[in-house]
């Protein structure tokens, strides 16, 4: 679903060697990366870090959305569910496939999460309290996800770029299909629109925060910019979330809950109120509504589960025998 | 109700509450190659059941609607075999429990296609096709289980042992089959009984797994009598259209 691109450079390139000089005028010229091509250390730690955050945030954003699709209102709702959170796990599977290129087993990754070294995205810390949660993250955390996804599909590294296509376009019906809840129940009962308010209110900073911390605070903007993982800042990619939003939340007839939201005709902006980012590295620290829940879910299914992955190598190791024999 | 609505209910309850069982696995799977595969499955089933749910629903002629089906009944009013609603229990319970509905479904809309009623044939014709695929992967996945490691032996034989009750009840035929039969729009229910069996001795022994030996076969789910678990399952499926009748959603 969504990357928060806040965390991580590895050490810093060492400029002297020619091939990092060549590396550079590729990215230069705008030709990408491939697996067997050489690479600086750090930039391939970096894509790691990312991809694999990535891809965790994939598969543990499954969680708060497959919460509801047992309790979907209507049939045609459930199998949009759950076919939305399929596409999360595939995404997932493309990701870790694309960090895989860069030398890192997925086991070995997935170890990291469960260990609690290495992040996803915090926003699936909050829990989905009622139905119009499901629509919420929707419309505004896949909303916010593509704002800054769309620009990985040109990153430098090929893999993750070709990947962030595909995940785009799936990510773009599932934004439509968000929106379409929360369609339906602003325009619904007033309990209906009444649990689309509430949602709004609940998700709305959160899905602001996805973005990272403002750019004088993000010390890593600046390398990743240079390598081309990262195009455009957190604060340009914040404004244009905003900017997108404020008037899809007008047509549904829901109000933002920012009193200092105004439009800025000089700057063709909307200006917004402060963020609580202690609430942010809150969360991220661990200290949100779900973090420990989310994680030993992921933990709980990757144990319990060990016993079927042993009975699968243990039959295809006997069949190996078995053909070896006949 | 008539026979023939009462019928196709049956197949779309079987659907419905299989698909509800395994959606709710959906993020939690072993391997997550199997939470796609898994959700595959579900949403083929899900497509199933509204199939013919929409159909028993224009059958009736009293304006209810695949959801109003769905959501609006209660566990008595339900006509699904009662293998469907035993809980997922581990990954074995899953896997036997769907490789003994896949190989009766896949039986039984084999038998379907030929129906005179043209758009029960043409459900089960669709149908058929993706339970082939279903059968296909829990048939492999019991292999898998009981010819793997000990412990998932052990785990596949008690499945296998505490489903077997559960299987009798999809060969037994009551008034409603008679009747189906009769028209030529259903199928004696015992004529796959032994196809059936035939199949699953034949890959419980592939499997390395004992054919459970006879006993008492639990049943009356065709007839809307019950296992306490459906009542659950319900309660959580349909606690939101219940809260707000009058909703769209």
């Amino acid at each position: 679903m969504y990357t928060q691109m806040s965390d991580g450079i590895d050490g810093q390139p060492n400029a002297s060697d020619e091939r990092e000089r060549a590396f550079e005028r590729r990215l230069e010229r705008g030709v990408k990366i491939e697996p067997p091509d050489w690479m600086p250390e750090p930039y391939r730690k970096t894509l790691v870090r990312q991809i694999s955050q990535h891809a965790h945030s994939e598969i543990v954003g499954m969680l708060p959305e497959g919460n509801w699709i047992t309790r979907a209102p209507s049939l045609q709702r459930k199998v949009i569910l759950l076919a939305k959170v399929q596409d999360e796990a595939g995404h997932g599977l493309y990701l870790y496939s694309a960090a895989e290129t860069l030398g890192t087993p997925r086991d070995d990754m997935i170890a990291a999460l469960h260990a609690g070294k290495a992040k996803y995205s915090s926003i699936f810390n909050y829990a989905t309290l009622t139905w119009a949660d499901v629509g919420a993250i929707g419309w505004l955390v896949d909303g916010a996800a593509i704002i800054n996804q769309i620009p990985l599909t040109r990153c430098s590294y090929g893999p993750y770029a070709r990947g962030m296509v595909r995940i785009c376009k799936e990510e773009s019906f599932h934004q439509r299909q968000g929106f379409d809840i929360m369609w339906k129940l602003a325009h619904g009962t007033p309990a209906q629109h009444a649990m689309a308010q509430d949602a709004l209110d609940r998700w709305w900073w959160p899905a602001v925060m996805m973005f990272g911390p403002p750019d004088a605070e993000s010390t890593h903007n600046r390398q990743s910019l240079k390598w081309k993982i990262k195009i455009f800042t957190n604060d340009e990619l914040r404004q244009k979330f905003i900017d997108q939003t404020v008037p899809q939340a007008e047509r549904l007839g829901l109000k933002i809950p920012d009193e200092q939201l105004r439009w800025n005709e000089r700057t063709q902006h909307y200006e917004f109120g402060p963020i609580d980012w202690e609430e942010f590295y809150r969360v991220i620290r661990g200290d949100g509504p779900c973090n420990k829940d989310r994680l030993q879910a992921r933990i709980d299914a990757w144990e319990e589960g060990a016993w079927v992955r042993e009975a699968a190598a243990a039959y295809a190791r006997k069949q190996a025998e078995r053909g070896a024999v006949a | 109700m008539s026979s023939h609505v009462e019928y196709v209910l049956r197949f779309g309850d079987s659907a419905l509450v299989l698909a509800q069982q395994l959606s709710g696995l959906v993020a939690h799977s072993p391997i997550m190659e199997e939470d796609v595969a898994i959700a595959n499955v579900s949403l083929d089933l899900f497509g199933q059941a509204r199939l013919w749910l929409g159909y028993a629903g224009e059958l009736e002629g009293a304006g209810r609607d695949e959801d109003r089906l769905a959501f609006h009944r209660d566990a008595s009013e339900f006509r699904n075999v009662l293998l469907v609603e035993r809980p997922n229990g581990d990954f074995a319970s899953t896997t036997v429990r769907g490789y003994f509905y896949d190989l009766w479904s896949y039986l039984a809309l084999g038998n379907l296609t030929q129906s005179l009623d043209r758009r029960i044939a043409a459900i089960a014709e669709k149908s058929r096709k993706e339970t082939a695929y279903h059968l296909r992967r829990s048939e492999d996945w019991l292999v898998r289980l009981g010819d793997g490691t000990e412990e998932s032996h052990a785990r596949a034989q008690r499945a296998a042992s505490e489903l077997w009750p559960y299987t009798g009840e999809l060969f037994m035929g009551d008034d409603v089959d008679v009747e189906m039969a009769r028209q030529g729009i259903g199928f004696d229910p015992e004529r796959v009984r032994e196809p059936w069996l035939e199949r699953a001795r034949l890959a419980l022994a592939t499997a390395t797994l004992d054919v459970p030996g006879d006993s008492w076969m639990q049943h009356g789910g065709k007839q809307g009598v019950h296992t306490e678990a459906l009542g659950y399952l319900l309660a959580e499926m349909q606690v939101l259209p219940r809260s707000i009748p009058e909703a769209v959603w």
